[in-house]
């Protein structure tokens, strides 16, 4: 276990939402566990259950050298939000964003029932990137599911986003910690096709550019 | 997780609160664990059953609650550590057995764990277990963060074995699904040897028969049990207070609120002026503790959730204590300064914190907020929970649905409980009219069966889950049958307990261990209590249909219909499409269409889209399950499904 090094803020706070499914929980524990190798406390807050059923699911981290934190972020106090769905970005924003958080989207929509029954319209994609856009400091949009489906399973959307934290410059993680947290976490013969989701999601962001969109 | 058993001593692991309080009741060297699935606690008794065999430990995942106290308490009875674990409505089933129980006492160390789900988030209700430590008059636990959810455990079996009775740990959602750093400790070696001694006195607490009776001598042993716990916990090590010597407020709180009101203290810079007691025992409150604290202070704030448990019995206290001390002045629910429903947060208790000390504070710039909250009202779309695509529960309530509505007759159906409970919603056409507890669709059903006499001419349905019908819908079925209620009960038999996560139940060959074990055949069981059983496969949903028609036509007196077809995201299922599905686009004519688009107006599985450019429907790769159900509805025969290799 080495030591924490210094974080932008101390509790760090991030977010990863999405749409139940998607794997989110299994997200926000790589990456809890991740940071837990590197000598932080983490704090995770979860919901799950009846909101895996097709609702929005949202993990909360905290990241600290300094111990336990509410597994509820306060309001406004998001440093970060991963969002493996559009509109749900939005939806975290409110709650928990401010103007010098970052996003880090995938740009892929899954439509709730009540588009696809037609009583709401579902954003234009130019329209949902502006308004994230508008509300954060930094934006990155990332065709996760896109290139997570060319390598065989749209499921890996949500390690590519990790990866693709992983090159923003946010946090201290890389590819060896995602490695070794994986292997501790499932089966020997997913370790290695997670591993290059993790790094098509790196390449993704820094094709992006550092600075974001 | 191997982390459970193989995890270092001293080292600290990322651990979610149910995985510490299963360490905790490992290192405790717990014999036997018994419990019922249920959010937010289904992750303590399966983590044991994962590690039972290494750990020489009996768990099992019982046919109720009550079933599980009871095999727990067996367990105590002969000696050994036992845990038994449900979540809040748990809780109600369990107590009938549980206040026999803590009559008479318990030998070995004996837990209970409820895990309430404040703020309702996988419940329909937030009712909490609390006030069962109160009604029992056994001592109440509430770890504060993660380590102490598993250090708490550990004391608690301790605590049990001292007092000879039952002790309550309760966890909430946020701890019980949250996770935090926990620096484990040793795990035991020796395991006791299990023999219930009852050829003693008869009155002899561990020689004798167990027994609540005489009740009158009993009960007075039963309070004394509980005095000793009050002494006890004046010098526990769960309580603990931070802050100045003589704080301007006096914050109280308890169990993940103790996260809420630091991060609050913390946020707001008022830890000079604002102490902090953080109670792990809460009932019964330890007295002096809790007067040398108030003798400081003059002004205090509760912080819980849900029900005002804590500060209805702070102020027992405080009334008793304001001849010598003084009135106290009590900021908490009932004077409506901390919400009287729903979870708390670390926002409610700066609001509090804000109004007592007459603070301002803005969680974000409030031009933010308001564009924030524009561009949500624009752009994020409202997303109700969904069957998931695949899912069997969208077939059988489009037929249910469907042939009440063909019948014409004003026919509903009682709910119950699992993920058809969202038959009450629009993914389930809103064809559930009554929601209660366990079993309680086809109680009511027996109910409305009888109904005729005073003219009811509805058809009657009651829908069951294949782990509820084992829970308490059994007796329900006698009841109905035995009094020849004209019902018709469909049990949605999707192999496994589907809400929380796949436990077996008694249906299955599997036990919570992984141990092969006798299954007990639904369709056996109801025609063995004289119910005329049909099962069916309800992705054929033509054959469904006249089948359920006919059922709920007659007066036939109790009709079991077993709709038979695997949960989607069972391990059988999951990731394994059975149809290749195409939707033709010429074929398709969306709005031109007599159907009105049926598929995704109505039907709205998620795995369809209306393309409205296009004006058709489209098949979402991505999201679509290969039910192949969606063929079916479609009348033009757009949709078509292929069996893949």
């Amino acid at each position: 276990m080495t030591a924490a090094a210094n974080l932008l803020s101390d509790p760090f706070n991030l977010v990863i939402t999405g749409v139940g499914g998607q794997g989110n929980v299994l997200a926000s524990r790589v990456l809890g566990s991740m940071l837990t190798q590197k000598g932080y406390s983490v704090t995770i807050g979860e919901t799950f259950g009846a909101s895996q059923r097709g609702g929005s699911v949202m993990s909360h981290l905290r990241i600290s050298s300094k111990g336990t934190w509410s597994p509820q972020i306060p309001k406004g106090r998001a440093h970060v939000v991963v969002s493996l769905e559009p509109t749900e970005a939005l939806r975290v924003l409110y709650e928990y964003g401010n103007p010098d958080v970052y996003v880090l989207c995938n740009t892929r929509p899954v439509h709730s029932i009540a588009v696809i029954s037609g009583q709401f319209k579902y954003p234009e994609q130019d329209e949902l990137r502006q308004w994230i856009r508008d509300l954060s400091a930094k934006a990155w949009f990332l065709e996760a599911t896109g290139a997570a489906m060319a390598m065989g399973n749209a499921i890996f959307a949500n390690i590519m986003m990790i990866g693709a934290l992983s090159a923003a410059d946010i946090l201290p993680v890389d590819k060896d910690t995602f490695k070794d947290a994986v292997s501790n976490m499932m089966a020997a013969d997913k370790v290695s096709v997670n591993c290059d989701a993790f790094a098509r999601g790196a390449d993704m962001l820094l094709a992006e550019g550092i600075s974001g969109a | 997780m191997s982390e459970l058993i193989e995890g270092k001593p001293g080292q600290r692991y990322l651990l979610m609160g149910n995985q510490a309080i299963a360490r905790g009741a490992l290192e405790a060297g717990v014999s036997v664990a018994a419990g019922y699935p249920g959010t937010p606690s289904s992750e303590i008794i399966e983590n044991l059953a994962k590690v039972a065999d290494e750990a020489n430990m009996y768990v099992e995942w019982s046919s109720n609650e009550k079933v599980a106290a009871e095999v727990a308490a067996a367990a105590s009875f002969a000696g050994l550590r036992s845990l038994c674990v449900m979540k809040q409505n748990g809780v109600n089933v369990a107590s009938d057995f549980l206040l026999h129980l803590v009559g008479g006492g318990t030998r070995g160390g004996m837990v209970i764990v409820p895990c309430d789900d404040p703020g309702a988030l996988s419940s329909i209700n937030e009712g909490e277990s609390r006030h069962f430590a109160r009604m029992l008059e056994i001592p109440l636990l509430e770890p504060g963060d993660f380590q102490e959810a598993k250090d708490m455990v550990k004391w608690a079996f301790e605590l049990s074995e001292q007092i000879g009775n039952l002790v309550m740990l309760r966890s909430v959602t946020r701890l019980s699904h949250a996770s935090g750093s926990v620096k484990l400790g040793a795990l035991p070696e020796n395991r006791p040897r299990a023999r219930f001694r009852h050829g003693g006195f008869v009155l002899d607490p561990q020689e004798g028969a167990v027994t609540s009776a005489p009740v009158a001598y009993k009960h007075v042993l039963q309070q004394e049990k509980l005095e000793k716990a009050e002494s006890l916990f004046e010098d526990c090590p769960f309580n603990t207070y931070t802050g100045p010597e003589n704080p301007e407020l006096l914050v109280i709180t308890s169990s993940a609120c103790n996260l809420y009101c630091r991060e609050a203290i913390e946020i707001l810079g008022v830890s000079d002026r604002a102490g902090l007691l953080k109670l792990g025992t809460t009932w019964p409150l330890p007295k002096k503790l809790i007067r040398t604290h108030l003798e400081n202070c003059s002004k205090v704030l509760v912080v819980e959730e849900v029900i005002p448990f804590l500060e209805e019995n702070l102020k027992v206290l405080a009334a008793e204590l304001a001849m010598e001390i003084g009135p106290r002045t009590i900021f908490a629910k009932r004077d409506k300064t901390i919400p009287s429903v729903g979870e708390m947060n670390p926002d409610y208790v700066i609001a509090a914190l804000v109004k007592i000390f007459d603070l301002s504070y803005e969680a974000a710039p409030a031009d933010y907020v308001e564009k924030a909250g524009l561009c949500v009202m624009a752009g994020a779309p409202g997303r109700d929970l969904t069957f998931c695509p695949g899912c069997p529960h969208r077939a059988s309530y489009w037929t249910l649905h469907n042939v009440l509505a063909l019948d014409n007759r004003d026919g509903f159906i009682c709910g119950d409980i699992g993920c058809y409970s969202l038959g009450m919603r629009e993914t389930g056409y809103y064809a559930l009219k009554t929601m209660h507890a366990m079993g309680s669709g086809t109680g009511l059903a027996s109910g409305f069966g009888k109904l005729d006499q005073f003219g009811m001419d509805q058809p009657i349905v009651a829908v069951s889950g294949d782990s509820t019908f084992f829970h308490s819908v059994i007796p329900a079925l006698v009841n109905a049958v035995h009094y020849n209620a004209d019902i018709t009960l469909v049990v949605f038999d999707n192999s496994g307990t589907a809400m929380t996560g796949f436990q077996p139940h008694p249906g299955l060959e599997v036990d919570a261990m992984g141990h092969d074990a006798p299954s007990i055949d639904i369709e056996s069981v109801c025609r063995a209590v004289g119910a005329q059983t049909t099962v069916c496969d309800p992705f054929d949903m033509e054959l469904t249909r006249d089948i359920l028609l006919e059922k709920i036509t007659g007066k036939n007196g109790v009709q079991v219909l077993i709709f038979k077809q695997s949960c989607a995201l069972s391990p059988e299922k999951k990731g394994k499409p059975r149809y290749e599905m195409h939707l033709d686009e010429n074929i398709c004519i969306g709005e031109n269409c007599g159907c009105n688009k049926l598929c995704t107006r109505v039907f709205k599985c998620p795995g369809l889209n209306w393309d409205e450019k296009n004006q058709h429907a489209r098949i979402d790769e991505v999201i679509c399950a290969g039910c192949g159900v969606c063929a079916s509805v479609c009348p033009t025969g757009a949709i078509t499904k292929k069996e893949r290799a």
